[in-house]
């Protein structure tokens, strides 16, 4: 196998672009998807600042070298979810990564700083791991970004993670999500009239602009970038996303692109240029009224934010090990014990400390 | 060949020569979702793994961490 560019031996054969790569030619490969991700979705302008949510996995590891290499501007932020040992090997992957690039990584550790971590609020608001996880990852790493008065949020979703998105959000027909699904979401500016003490001045940003640069690799190919530049990432997999549908819509398009190479890839750029318009959202957002929240003064549409909803049911509560918070087998029903009912005395149930079923 | 596998972690003897193409069919592996790592570098579907080689069949797939 030979490299598409300078006939020298290939490391990586890319069947959806009909083409095999050395491992040189394969780095400028993902330097040109990326640019041209940038260059035509107007993601980055040369000179702004940007700020890259950094996990310590391959994706967002390989985001920031690559905007590096590209030149621009770039510093990052990591978010210690608590999620055992995982977050701990994530967080120095992140932190290592930094360090021998002599680069700034803001940290915020969510025992630390909220009193709260991922396991303890799955547990507590009995939902999947990945509502409380994506929540407080959006929130924190949005505030991050105005506070630090960064111009831009790039994040390390991939054309896998698009794909299975959009083939969720298809599968289900949640129009109202496939309106917003884009490489890049616009900032937002604070109504004017919003004068409740602690949100933001009227007219100032209350979301900053978030962009995807990495939308045209797919996952094996920001491995392969990493691996060939011989960045450590975190390979093992977020014990709490084990199983979950988001994996199983990835299993399936891959099962489809080794059968047809170039199907995530079609489906992807094919909605965003054929079918994206007809799920437009409306021009103030279809979210209502956005105001401040009263706590924090982050965007809301209602009183208080989700985030401060949040913090306001899971902190407190004893930390719960990861080992405790099993992901819940798809379509099973958490079940209360039942007592017998003695007659002439209402029933009564049951359930172990989490909330989870055993 | 000795072949590490992720996710969970574990090892494998396999008798070589084998294409890395057989070598995925006959693990069952979908060459979409892994990455063929030999040291510090990657290879390619059309190689021949040798009998003395030791190689990392690395998942690529995630839904946590990016």
């Amino acid at each position: 196998m030979k490299c598409a560019v300078c006939r020298g031996p290939a490391v990586i054969d890319l069947r959806r672009h009909n083409a095999n790569f050395c491992a040189d030619h394969f780095l400028k490969f993902c330097r040109d998807q990326v640019v041209r991700a940038i260059d035509e979705y107007d993601m980055i302008e040369p000179g702004e600042r940007v700020l890259v949510a950094v996990s310590g996995g391959k994706d967002s590891l390989a985001l920031w070298d690559l905007l590096l290499e590209l030149g621009y501007e770039v510093e990052g932020m990591t978010i210690g979810l608590g999620i055992g040992d995982y977050s701990t090997a994530s967080t120095e992957a992140a932190i290592a990564f930094a360090a021998r690039r002599n680069l700034t990584l803001g940290r915020i550790d969510l025992r630390g700083d909220y009193d709260y971590d991922i396991p303890t609020a799955a547990a507590v608001t009995r939902r999947v791991p990945c509502s409380s996880c994506g929540l407080s990852k959006r929130h924190l790493i949005d505030r991050a970004a105005l506070d630090g008065d960064y111009d831009v949020v790039a994040t390390g979703h991939n054309l896998d993670d698009e794909a299975a998105v959009l083939f969720g959000n298809v599968l289900h027909w949640h129009t109202e999500y496939l309106g917003r699904q884009r490489p890049v979401l616009a900032e937002r500016i604070g109504p004017e009239h919003d004068t409740r003490s602690g949100g933001a001045e009227a007219g100032t940003r209350v979301f900053p602009r978030k962009v995807k640069p990495l939308v045209r690799l797919t996952e094996r190919e920001t491995a392969a970038y990493c691996v060939l530049r011989g960045i450590d990432y975190v390979v093992e997999e977020c014990p709490m996303a084990e199983g979950n549908r988001h994996l199983r819509y990835k299993e399936a398009l891959n099962a489809v692109e080794a059968a047809s190479p170039g199907a995530k890839q079609a489906f992807y750029f094919g909605f965003l240029a054929r079918a994206a318009d007809r799920f437009a959202p409306e021009p103030d957002g279809g979210d209502g009224e956005v105001r401040s929240c009263a706590r924090c003064g982050s965007p809301t549409t209602g009183e208080v934010c989700a985030f401060c909803r949040l913090i306001d049911q899971v902190t407190g509560h004893d930390p719960v090990p990861v080992e405790l918070v099993r992901p819940r087998r798809r379509g099973s029903r958490r079940r209360r014990a039942r007592t017998k009912r003695p007659s002439g005395q209402s029933a009564t149930g049951a359930q172990n400390s989490t909330g989870f079923a055993t | 060949m000795r072949v590490l596998l992720r996710n969970p972690r574990r090892e494998l003897q396999v008798d070589g020569p084998l294409s890395v193409g057989k070598l995925l069919r006959r693990l069952d592996l979908n060459r979409e979702s892994v990455l063929v790592v030999r040291g510090d570098t990657l290879v390619p579907g059309d190689a021949v793994l040798a009998d003395d080689d030791v190689i990392e069949i690395r998942p690529v797939i995630s839904g946590g961490a990016r």
